[in-house]
């Protein structure tokens, strides 16, 4: 039988961790969301220079694993004589890959806005910059609203890599919580719970928003 | 910096034994994960009364949980249900059910994609319901899924570095060890471990990306 002391007695380290493990998914998004924006711009600029620079940094990471990247804030960085703590660079590590598969989400999502628009906002004398910030950008949000919602939902449950720096978040406190009660079958139910309450309803959300996009075309 | 000292025979054969481990993990995982994918999006996509909805549940539930738990749990926790595993072999089962539950999205969405007037065909031409599926929908499906199921597959190469909190001797952790030797030499291995994983990554996702223009 499940324990409930498990939860009743350390309901605070739980709330704590899920606390954190939600702000740091928020924060890591945000900030994604902002870096992602800019290299799918590059990505689709028509310079060489930058979209080189977009293409290099969206297969950088996304074909390194996400441990990688948050070592590099959390190990390489202090070799560097810049200390950070588990919980800044585990969500900077989030940040950084998690914004190379947005950047692709928005790409896909800019390309799908016909070129005519482009073209016509161009010819009636709006600069590039003016075209993506007044034009392109507006219509392409709508389709990539799904997406980035499910790259929320992967950031949520990614974020349990903070665990591994001792980054504060649910993963860790879940890990106290064993060392304290010695019952780790109880303890990780309990985890598992909380990342489901952030998880399915974002689940739900996107299935929801893609099936809805789908009917309006 | 040290790139010398980093770059150490010592050190470069230690890390590429961790490579091995995480090729072999990365290998079994895929080779299990493909085949119980397949039979969970069948049995999803066919349909079978009380067996669909269950199997339904239990795949979204793994989906929505992150895989650093599921490793976690299957080290530690299935002992006290009175399942030991070796840190391999936890990884191995960790690994084979969270990427199967994802593999079974992708083959079920692939089936489904599959139109309903090549089905109906073979039903009228005399075909049973399996056996339009077995010769018909699967052959068909399973062709437009290789693509996101090679990404998926890439996904969980780079998975496997979670496996260092059961301290599994794969790539990540032999990275850890060898940059636990000094400081100057972090940077270095942190860089020759990326450009490791790169690699083997960027590979499959060239073989993804040939399989994806090919006209099916």
């Amino acid at each position: 039988m499940i324990d409930l002391t498990v939860l009743t007695e350390h309901w605070e380290s739980y709330f704590i961790g899920l606390r954190n493990t939600l702000f740091a998914s928020l924060m890591a998004l945000a900030g994604s969301f902002a870096l992602g924006t800019v290299i799918a711009v590059f990505r689709i600029s028509p310079i060489k220079v930058l979209q080189a620079c977009g293409t290099a940094y969206v297969e950088l990471f996304r074909n390194i694993p996400l441990l990688l990247v948050v070592y590099m804030f959390f190990l390489g960085l202090p070799a560097l004589g810049i200390a950070l703590n588990g919980f800044v660079s585990g969500t900077l590590g989030l940040m950084v890959y998690t914004s190379a598969f947005i950047a692709e989400a928005i790409r896909a999502g800019i390309l799908a806005v016909p070129q005519g628009q482009t073209e016509a906002a161009r010819s009636s004398g709006l600069t590039y910059v003016q075209t993506m910030r007044y034009v392109v950008l507006p219509q392409a949000v709508k389709i990539v609203v799904p997406p980035i919602t499910n790259q929320f939902l992967n950031l949520v449950k990614n974020s349990s890599i903070l665990g591994v720096v001792a980054g504060l978040d649910l993963m860790y406190y879940g890990d106290l919580v064993n060392a304290d009660t010695y019952n780790t079958v109880d303890t990780y139910m309990f985890v598992a719970l909380f990342y489901l309450i952030l998880t399915l309803p974002l689940a739900y959300a996107s299935r929801l928003m893609e099936r809805r996009f789908a009917r309006s075309g | 910096m040290d790139f010398g000292q980093a770059y150490s025979p010592d050190n470069l054969r230690f890390l590429m034994e961790g490579l091995g481990m995480t090729l072999r993990l990365a290998l079994v995982a895929i080779i299990l994960s493909f085949i119980i994918g397949c039979v969970l999006g069948v049995i999803r996509y066919a349909r079978v009364p009380v067996l669909s909805k269950l199997v339904g549940i239990l795949v979204e539930i793994i989906r929505n949980l992150p895989l650093l738990l599921l490793i976690f749990f299957a080290r530690f926790g299935l002992p006290e249900l009175g399942i030991k595993l070796s840190p391999f072999w936890a990884a191995i089962v960790a690994l084979s059910i969270f990427e199967a539950a994802m593999i079974s999205e992708i083959v079920r969405s692939g089936l489904k994609s599959v139109e309903k007037g090549t089905i109906e065909a073979a039903r009228a031409s005399g075909l049973s319901y399996m056996q339009t599926l077995r010769h018909i929908i699967l052959p068909i499906g399973l062709r437009r899924m290789v693509p996101p199921i090679v990404s998926q597959f890439i996904s969980l190469l780079k998975d496997t570095s979670l496996a260092v909190i059961i301290s599994l001797a794969e790539l990540t952790h032999n990275a850890n060890i060898v940059m636990g030797q000094d400081i100057s030499i972090v940077l270095p291995t942190l860089l020759l471990v990326a450009a490791l994983y790169f690699a083997v990554n960027y590979a499959l996702s060239i073989v993804a990306r040939r399989l994806e223009s090919k006209p099916t």
